[in-house]
């Protein structure tokens, strides 16, 4: 097993800003083990600590407590520049007197590398990440994609084993950064370089993560595939945080969980515990009351309908929290479409209903 | 349009009575022919910038070259070139410094640096000599330790003027590198770091660069008055040394010849435009 070495090993990992009664723990036990070629994603709402969690790895801050190991070596007291790993900041920063070139051979100036070996391996980033012909032009003459591109080609240019990326698509519109996705990725298999990636975006983390780690008040909620996380959400927040579920208060009776407005619903657990339902809102079927079966949710009353063109969207209410349905626009076709005031029913999925311990 | 023109009056007048005119009345000054007791007597002549280079002998009239003025020249832009190196080599570490403290001290440290310069010049020059001269603090204290027999050289020579110059130019230096440094985006340091660059690669390679325009204002902002300076010279040299402002000052007290002392200042103010002018084309061409 010793072949697949782990690239990143984070081990009871935390920091704290501040003394005393200010002191905030941005960071609390982390254990990460982050493996060698994977895309690697930190997901998690804004000041849960990833940026946080990014610089400890980076070396541009010391732990409170904790280990890093990369490759295996401990890098307690290794400063930066003696990493093997690189950085793209979530703002950038380029060398504003430096052009492309200049910024994209950087690193390799400073490790002193003939004049040849820079030149080749610049041509050879700068046509990587396409920005060819633009060489010579100072950041203050590029867009913000091409910037990106720029902090993307100068933090590979020293051939790093870990890309850190701080939100690196967060200052792109929405266009561009579905396409520098698909180029990330894309990036990220053909040079086989371990990326630990920053974002708050889900989406994002679901279409390019090998895994995700879901972050939340300086821990980690849950660590798994894309798949894992949408699908089988460890707790409340998770479930919540990932595509917005449905989180209905309920208590486990004898033939499921009992739910205020919704009567018994299927569902598996201990007697008598209160549980959290989680159920996505795409997982639900919407139908006029008068079809309700038994294990359908209901009866509810449709408060509002809401037309996003690929989907169309109800919110519901008769239960303990309002519901929320989401049918994809193909969907509705043969199906009947509802307004507000109607009376409806819900009709889950098999497995779409998870019980989390509340 | 006419209200315009009116609009733009005040800023014209200014320009026009404090920097067009003065210069205007010094250089036409210059090519008159000196009164008596001063005053010029309004007849054209290059005398003045003949005396620069030349010495006329007072029986046969035949000029011979004469370095004595040159000399001055040189000793002033020299002895405002160091000042002006030492106030970088203080400046730097101080806006350094007082750029990096939490927002709510930097104000209190900007305070300090400029509150000796709420007494005036004259009489901090004075200070100055008192703590130099001989029978001065720092030659009583290092005498009472036994460190030195004599008094040591402090006041009336270059030292001195070197030290009078720092001393009243500092903040013209430490305030532009305060504001540059205080716009610098640290995160390029971070960048610097993660791109493998040692402290001093960080240092000369990113942060001087970046710095660069606080750098040359902070730069011009001591050299030029440095080069012209007068009190300094005056005060702290015992008048030994001539600089260029005493020598200016001098032919319009004593010597009583404005044309020459028009001249010297022509020149003086020549050399400072040249001087910038090559600094300006330089940084335009480093931009384009
Ligand atoms: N230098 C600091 N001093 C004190 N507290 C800090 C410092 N840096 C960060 N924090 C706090 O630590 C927490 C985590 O910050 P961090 O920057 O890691 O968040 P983040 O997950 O990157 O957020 P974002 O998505 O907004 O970038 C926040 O609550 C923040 O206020
Ligand atoms: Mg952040």
């Amino acid at each position: 097993m010793q072949d697949q070495e782990d690239a990143c090993r984070l081990t009871g990992l935390g920091r704290t800003y501040g003394k005393g009664v200010s002191a905030h723990r941005a960071l609390d036990r982390i254990d990460l083990t982050i493996r060698s070629n994977e895309f690697f994603t930190l997901l998690g709402p804004s000041g849960c600590g990833k940026t946080t969690l990014l610089r400890l790895i980076g070396g541009f801050d010391q732990p409170t407590v904790g280990e890093i190991a990369i490759f295996g070596r401990n890098v307690a007291g290794l400063p930066p520049e003696d990493r093997p790993v690189n950085t793209v900041f979530q703002t950038y920063a380029l060398f504003p007197h430096l052009t492309v070139a200049q910024n994209v051979g950087f690193a390799l100036r400073m490790l002193g590398r003939p004049k040849a070996e820079i030149a080749a391996t610049v041509a050879r980033m700068v046509a990587l990440v396409g920005l060819e012909g633009m060489e010579h032009r100072r950041p203050d003459q590029l867009s913000g994609g091409q910037k990106q591109r720029v902090a993307l080609a100068r933090a590979l240019a020293p051939g790093p084993k870990i890309l850190l990326l701080d939100e690196p698509l967060s200052a792109l519109d929405a266009k561009l950064r579905q396409r520098m996705r698909s180029e990330l990725k894309a990036l990220q298999r053909e040079t086989g370089i371990t990326f630990v990636f920053v974002t708050h975006d889900q989406d994002e983390a679901l279409a390019m993560s090998d895994r995700i780690a879901v972050m939340q008040g300086g821990r980690v909620q849950q660590l798994g595939k894309p798949e894992e996380i949408y699908e089988a959400p460890a707790n409340r927040f998770v479930a919540d945080f990932i595509g917005g579920a449905n989180l209905i208060p309920a208590r486990i009776g004898a033939g499921g969980a009992m739910s205020e407005g919704l009567g018994v619903v299927p569902a598996k657990g201990d007697l008598g515990a209160e549980v959290t339902l989680a159920i996505r809102p795409e997982r639900l079927a919407i139908l006029p009351a008068g079809l309700q079966q038994p294990g359908d949710l209901g009866p509810l009353r449709v408060t509002e309908r809401i037309y996003m063109g690929n989907e169309l969207s109800f919110r519901l209410e008769g239960a303990s929290v309002p519901l929320h349905v989401t049918l994809p626009r193909g969907g509705l076709r043969g199906a009947q479409d509802f307004a507000p005031g109607d009376s409806v029913c819900l009709r889950a999925e098999p497995g779409a209903i998870r019980v989390l311990a509340s | 349009m006419k209200l315009h023109r009116l609009l733009l009056a005040p800023s014209l007048g200014t320009i026009l009575i404090f920097m067009a005119l003065p210069i205007a009345i010094t250089t036409l000054y210059s090519v008159l022919t000196p009164a008596q007791y001063g005053g010029v007597i309004w007849e054209p002549s290059s005398e003045a910038y003949i005396r620069l280079l030349f010495e006329r002998d007072i029986f046969d009239d035949t000029l011979t070259f004469n370095t004595d003025y040159l000399q001055i020249l040189g000793r002033s832009v020299l002895q405002a070139g160091v000042a002006t190196l030492l106030c970088l080599f203080i400046g730097l570490p101080t806006a350094w410094f007082i750029a990096t403290r939490p927002a709510g001290q930097k104000s209190l440290w900007l305070m300090l640096v400029t509150v000796p310069y709420w007494v005036n010049l004259l009489v901090r020059t004075i200070a100055l000599l008192l703590i130099l001269r001989d029978e001065g603090p720092i030659n009583r204290a290092l005498h009472a330790i036994g460190l030195t027999d004599g008094p040591l050289p402090l006041a009336y020579n270059n030292f001195a003027i070197g030290l009078g110059l720092v001393s009243s130019f500092l903040p013209f230096m430490i305030l532009p590198l305060y504001a540059a440094i205080e716009r610098f985006d640290f995160s390029l340091l971070e960048a610097a770091y993660d791109l493998h660059a040692n402290r001093r690669q960080a240092f000369f390679e990113v942060v001087l660069p970046i710095l660069r325009p606080g750098l040359i204002a902070g730069g011009l902002l001591v050299f030029i008055p440095g080069i012209g300076s007068y009190l300094a010279p005056d005060i702290l040299g015992g008048g030994k040394t001539l600089m260029l402002g005493n020598l200016i000052g001098m032919q319009f007290q004593g010597s009583r010849n404005w044309p020459f002392g028009a001249a010297l200042s022509t020149i003086l103010m020549a050399v400072t435009l040249i001087a910038l002018f090559i600094i300006a084309r330089r940084a335009a061409r480093e931009d384009a």
